[in-house]
């Protein structure tokens, strides 16, 4: 939003006659007089036609004369909604439910039957056409759309919504992983405490989603699915539009077709024939283990080297530095190529097969966790086992034992990582976001400071490691907390005062004998009175600003020293529990000693 | 006649308050059936024996009633038609009694007679209405001649009632007819079916609930017809009218016109929509939407296992939850797992999807421009403190001696001497160099106001002290010079004619006058301000008083006072005089006044733009005066700007107490509650178009802050770029 400036609280659009606001405060202002008889309708249609509010530049005017919170919609929006022909479909599917009703009422079981299929349906192609008139505008409003389609597609088949909504959800959903599959546009992915962050660029544009960890849901009772189920609604059709489209683009079918000879591998040794079995075959497509048909069949040499187009004004440097990108982003997307995986049944399946598939390895599970596993555990080409559990009792010669979070840091990492850290039973590195870009003056953990090394090709690894313990060494021989405080400098007036204050008593006591320190602390002095100097010269110009921009001043730098402030927090912390660790190796070994 | 009884069974439902009226309707209808009292046995009809539990107690129930009508004889005289009721009624029951076959004949008279209507009491006619509509009446309804039914006279009290509670042994079986109002005493039977419906028993004692049932029809298949008649023709050949429809419907078939339904395929159709992409369709609205923004990606902090320095600590954590979640920076809390199975779904899932959808429809949207604008591009460019020197920078001294606020300051004209005032009721003169105090002189009272004589050569002090303004002569400094001024203050004549004046001129008496104090002008009320005219002669002094004497304007060499102004414009705060024209200035709450006094008109009107002035000073060219408020701003104005301030200066944090000019460099002061003095650059420059410089170059901190009042007066020294100040504190600083 450009800017929160209501507690979105009402559920109904209804909201001119402000009974039915639930939270209260929030109320619906719109001048339209049909908007009363749309009112029923209005929200569906306010959601599938992407009407917002509007904020009015002069509240008081509007509201006549009162600032109680109110919703104001312009009337040209609300008059726009009337033109919609969506809006007599609405109509007749009310008449089709009451007619229903009657019919159920009268038990005339015939009437219901000709009724139920003659049942009133619409389409909104055409609102998907007119909110994204070009395609590039749909890729950009994916976010929330993917968002819900996968958390649609999670939802059990029970109450809640309609089935055939969260079959189209996850269909819509497995196919657009297949198109990224198949298109190697994942870019990053990050396991948050709240579900699977993935972001892939897809055309160009950066399209993030998050999908739920697979679990039950508790389905809350404050939430209106109605509501959800409108937007779901809009997005399938859009999502479907999307896919066909991005299909289009890499010569795939569309709806998709698993690739012949993976077909003919993934075919069930009794000879079944699946392909009727829509369930079976969305389940192979979930699968992710295989390749799409493809309309013109792909010729292995595709990769033509693409001509080169000097964009005017762009300096040799910058078409260095582009041509690198897009060298490392070749080489990021070739990331597991030629590496086998193979995933133990704990591990949660699908998003590790997807990250590992997007980046061009080879991925299989046992043959009884699901459909499409390609090869067995006692493969001997598997070079990287996936494991989370605390020991493996069984390991078979020439393959890492890893847990998942390599697969991802190395992703985000875009190389792969030493994978001693993440042996089972390690104590993990911490996972790290990567849509986290720290500018200058933000913190930054030292993990993200180890990795941005390695990844600038240096080899950080044992030699930070080394410097590490010799500071340690450093540290314990010194013992010196003064270096410490200096490190700190965190110069605060009370404390220089109070040092002035210590300097001046010790002139004072020694008085006449002159001797060089006392050089020292003139020098100083004087670099200290031109620092006052200077920020006095400050604070009397401040005291000069106008209004207005002494207001705007200040609102900036209380901005800037709240970050600062964080950032000395987060560093501090850090600092704390790193000595905390320290302290307990010590003691271990002391222990151990 | 199923009537009473379900009645009766409604009652011992509903309990036995409501049921007495209709017990006892049941009674009396029975009453009036002519029934033999015998018993129960001879009646073989089932009338009777739905009413078997009361049938038997005809004689009974009448023979109650007749108690009934006696008892209620001594408050009866205004029931005349119960009575005259009552009485057939018995004669009835008696004929009853007499023969068996009379009474059937009667029976049959009186069925059409009584029971002509479905009321259940037929002595009174309101019908089955709730009784208390008839509470406020003296009568409780109409009988069948339409004669009001009058309430029998109740005149129990509660004691009666308990005596009768307590003696009467048949109390407990005595209860109220609510149609008639009259007390009905139940007889055994009676009682016995209210007992028998109260356990859920059948009233009537013979009925059997537990009969064995008898079924009509049998449930089991029969071999045989039950009729003998012969099945008909056409259940053995085929319907033609069947066959028709059939025929018509194959035919309709083969000729494919009747066609299956096709099964309905849900699963959307998808095809490339953007097609033919036409940049000109684009509409105009979406030129002007707003496209929602982007959910926040999420942070190192959102991690599953994020580094340590991310997890809360225990006191964040606890102030996490004890602020509204609207406040919440994270919407969650940062918690870390040691392995990806460990972790759980995240509960508030669909909730956030909830909201961004809600967001999505329900947000007004915005462009809001963000201002990119660097910080330190706002700090204007002024010129460096360094470029402007001489301004005073350090402490030089302190004034230590006063044990109170010290009020006002004021220095004499070389700038050999200062004088301060204070609430100790003293007046104290320094040596402005050493900081020696060379006189000290009481006045017993506060010294709310005092000004050195700005004449050189004159060596005079006035000082306000309650009513009066003491014109002091220190007696400092060249002998030559303040024995001249004594002279100048002997050397008065008084004049022919006593004049009228709104004050007194007093010399003073021999003590005062060996301590220095020379003359006293006596005003009516107090005195909070005197001020010199620049020549010496003049001086003017504010009165706190809310009439037109709040100014007065003194001569000093003729001992004569005036009241220049005719009405009061508002409390006035402090005047002054212009230093070279003959202007006045006098300052109310939020304007200031400019008089020209020789005219003596208005010549200007001030706006101040601030709440309370509380100071005023004049720039030595006269052309610009600065105004110090207590809404801690600080007005400039240019006389021949505007009356408007040039500019507002809000340096201070405080309420300014006074304001300073120097005389000859171009530096101002301003001292405020905050216990700072501010010095500015102020030049003014000779040349009409450009506007004065104003640029702070100091702050000034010593004073402590003392019953929140901090710097009480500034003073600038008349020759050097010194400034004083006086304090809360009691003490008065220099510096340098």
């Amino acid at each position: 939003m450009g800017s929160r400036v209501l507690c979105p609280a009402c559920p109904g659009l209804s909201g001119c006659c402000g009974s039915r606001c639930p939270r209260g405060g929030s109320t619906v202002g719109c001048y339209s007089p049909s908007c009363l008889t749309l009112i029923t309708t209005t929200r569906r249609l306010c959601i599938l036609k992407g009407i917002y509010p509007h904020e009015p530049k002069h509240k008081k005017k509007v509201n006549k004369g009162s600032t109680a919170p109110r919703t104001f919609y312009l009337l040209k929006d609300i008059k726009f909604l009337l033109h919609e022909p969506i809006v007599n479909k609405f109509r007749e599917y009310k008449v089709f439910v009451r007619k229903l009703r009657k019919a159920y009422g009268k038990s005339e079981w015939s009437t219901v039957d000709r009724l139920k299929d003659n049942k009133p349906t619409y389409k909104l192609d055409h609102i998907v056409k007119e909110r994204y008139p070009t395609f590039v505008d749909a890729l950009r409003d994916l976010d929330d759309a993917l968002s819900m389609c996968f958390l649609f597609s999670t939802f059990p088949r029970t109450g809640k919504c309609h089935v055939q909504t969260i079959q189209l959800c996850r269909r819509l959903a497995v196919e657009f992983l297949n198109y990224v599959i198949a298109s190697r546009s994942l870019r990053k992915v990050f396991l948050s405490i709240k579900g699977i962050y993935y972001q892939a660029e897809v055309l160009g544009q950066p399209v993030t989603w998050i999908t739920p960890y697979t679990f039950a849901h508790d389905h809350p009772t404050d939430v209106d699915y109605r509501v959800m189920a409108t937007f779901t609604e809009f997005y399938t059709t859009l999502l479907g539009f999307v896919n066909f489209r991005l299909y289009q683009s890499l010569n795939l079918l569309y709806p998709p077709k698993i690739d012949g000879q993976a077909d003919v591998e993934l075919k069930p040794a009794e000879g079944k024939e699946y392909a009727m079995d829509s369930e079976s075959y969305l389940e192979k497509l979930s699968a992710l283990s295989s390749s799409l048909a493809r309309v013109v069949a792909p010729t292995h040499e595709e990769e033509v080297e693409l001509d080169e187009f000097p964009v005017e004004g762009e300096t040799a440097e910058q078409m260095d530095a582009r041509k690198k990108e897009q060298e490392a982003l070749e080489k990021h997307k070739k990331l597991f190529e030629g590496l086998r995986f193979f995933l133990n049944r704990e591990v949660p399946r699908e998003p590790l097969a997807f990250v590992i598939r997007c980046f061009g390895g080879q991925v299989s599970w046992d043959k009884s966790l699901c459909i499409g596993a390609t090869y067995d555990v006692s493969d001997p080409s598997i070079t990287h086992q996936i494991v989370d559990r605390p020991q493996v009792q069984q390991q078979v010669v020439g393959r890492y034992y890893l847990q998942p979070q390599w697969v991802f840091d190395s992703v985000n990492a875009k190389l792969c990582l030493p994978v001693a850290d993440y042996f089972p039973g390690v104590l993990l590195p911490p996972h790290l976001s990567p849509f986290v870009t720290e500018q200058e003056g933000d913190y930054i953990p030292p993990e993200k400071l180890k990795l941005l090394a390695m990844q600038r090709g240096e080899e950080p690894g044992d030699a930070n490691e080394e410097s590490e313990e010799e500071e340690e060494e450093e540290e314990e021989d010194s013992n010196d907390k003064e270096e410490e405080e200096e490190e700190d400098e965190s110069e605060k007036e009370e404390e220089m005062k109070l040092k002035k204050l210590e300097e001046q008593k010790t002139q004072s006591n020694k008085a006449l004998p002159v001797t060089v320190t006392a050089g020292k602390l003139r020098l100083e002095d004087k670099q200290r009175l031109e620092q006052e100097q200077q920020s006095e010269e400050k604070r009397l110009a401040i005291m000069m600003m106008k209004k207005r921009e002494k207001y705007l001043y200040k609102k900036i730098m209380f901005g800037k020293k709240r970050k600062v402030r964080e950032a000395n927090k987060l560093a501090a912390k850090r600092k704390a529990h790193d000595a905390a660790v320290k302290e307990k190796k010590k003691s271990k070994k002391a222990q151990r000693a | 006649m199923g009537q009473p009884r379900g009645c009766g069974a409604r009652a011992a439902l509903t309990g036995l308050q409501q049921m007495s009226a209709s017990v006892s309707g049941s009674s009396t209808s029975v009453q009036s059936l002519p029934c033999p009292s015998s018993g129960s046995e001879e009646l073989t009809d089932s009338e009777g024996s739905a009413y078997s539990g009361l049938q038997d107690s005809g004689s009974d129930s009448s023979s109650s009633d007749e108690e009934e009508e006696q008892e209620e004889g001594p408050g009866g005289g205004s029931v005349p038609r119960t009575r005259a009721k009552g009485a057939p009624r018995k004669r009835k029951t008696l004929e009853d009694d007499s023969s068996l076959e009379e009474s059937k004949a009667l029976l049959a008279q009186n069925e059409y007679e009584e029971d002509s209507s479905d009321e259940e009491d037929i002595r009174n006619t309101v019908g089955n209405i709730p009784m208390e509509w008839y509470q406020d009446f003296p009568h409780i309804g109409y009988d069948l001649e339409g004669k009001k039914i009058y309430k029998p006279i109740r005149n129990k009290d509660e004691l009666d009632m308990f005596l009768e509670k307590m003696e009467n042994p048949d109390y407990w079986r005595t209860v109220q007819d609510k149609m008639t109002g009259a007390d009905i005493k139940l007889t055994d039977e009676q009682i016995d079916l209210v007992q028998r419906l109260q356990r859920g028993q059948f009233g009537d004692v013979h009925f059997n609930p537990y009969e064995p049932a008898v079924d009509f029809f049998t449930h089991e298949v029969m071999i045989h017809p039950v009729t003998n008649r012969p099945a008909d023709k056409r259940s053995f050949i085929p319907s033609l009218i069947e066959k028709e429809k059939v025929s018509k419907l194959v035919h309709a078939i083969k000729m494919g016109w009747i066609k299956p339904r096709k099964p309905k395929d849900d699963t959307p159709t998808y095809y490339d929509l953007w097609a033919h992409e036409d940049p000109n369709s684009i509409l105009g609205r979406h030129k002007m939407h707003v496209p929602a923004p982007k959910m926040k990606l999420p942070g190192h902090e959102e991690s599953y296992n994020p580094p340590p320095e991310y997890l809360l600590s225990e006191e964040e954590r606890l102030a996490w939850e004890q602020q509204e979640p609207a406040e919440r920076r994270l919407s969650f809390v940062p918690r870390q797992h040691r392995s990806l199975r460990a972790v759980p779904a995240f509960p508030r899932f669909i909730h956030e999807r909830f909201e961004r959808c809600l967001d999505l429809y329900l947000c007004p949207r915005q462009r809001k421009m963000r201002v990119n604008v660097d910080p330190e591009d706002l700090i204007p460019k002024l010129p460096k403190p360094r470029d402007l020197q001489p301004f005073p920078t350090t402490q030089a001294l302190v004034y230590r001696g006063h044990t109170s606020l010290v009020r006002c300051l004021s220095i004499s004209p070389s700038g050999q001497w200062l004088v301060s005032g204070s609430d100790d009721g003293s007046v104290r003169f320094w040596e402005v160099s050493t900081a020696r105090c060379m006189r000290t002189l009481p006045v017993g009272g506060v010294v709310k106001s005092l000004a050195w004589n700005p004449n050189p050569s004159i060596c005079l002090v006035a000082i306000c002290v309650e009513q009066s303004v003491l014109l002091v002569n220190p007696c400092l400094g060249d002998k030559l010079l303040y024995g001249a001024t004594d002279q100048l203050l002997e050397s008065y004549v008084p004049p022919e004619e006593e004049r009228v004046q709104p004050v007194r001129w007093v010399t003073a008496t021999a003590e005062e006058h060996g301590r220095g104090i020379r003359l006293l002008v006596q005003h009516s009320k107090a005195v909070k301000q005197v001020t010199w005219h620049g020549k010496g002669d003049y001086f003017a002094s504010v009165v706190s008083d809310n009439s037109n004497m709040q100014v007065l304007i003194h001569q000093s060499s003729k001992r004569w006072s005036q009241n220049p102004f005719r009405r009061s414009k508002g409390l006035v705060q402090c005047v002054l005089f212009h230093p070279i024209r003959p202007y006045f200035f006098v300052a109310t709450q939020r304007y200031v006044r400019v008089y020209n006094l020789l005219k003596q008109e208005l010549t200007k009107k001030l706006m101040s733009n601030c709440k309370w002035v509380s100071s005023m000073a004049i720039h030595p060219g006269g052309d610009n005066i600065i105004c110090g408020s207590y809404d801690s701003k600080l007005a400039w104005f240019d006389l021949d700007l505007s009356t408007r301030p040039y500019q507002l200066l809000r340096h201070h944090k405080r309420a300014l107490r006074s304001v300073a000019f120097h005389r000859r460099y171009p530096l101002f002061a301003s001292g405020s509650d905050d216990g700072t003095v501010i010095v500015c650059h102020g030049m003014v420059y000779n040349d009409l178009l450009q506007n004065p410089l104003l640029v702070p170059v100091k702050v000034l901190k010593g004073h402590a802050l003392t019953l929140d009042l901090g710097v009480l007066d500034v003073l600038f020294h008349p020759t050097q770029p010194w400034v004083f100040s006086s304090g809360a504190d009691g003490t008065i600083r220099l510096y340098t």
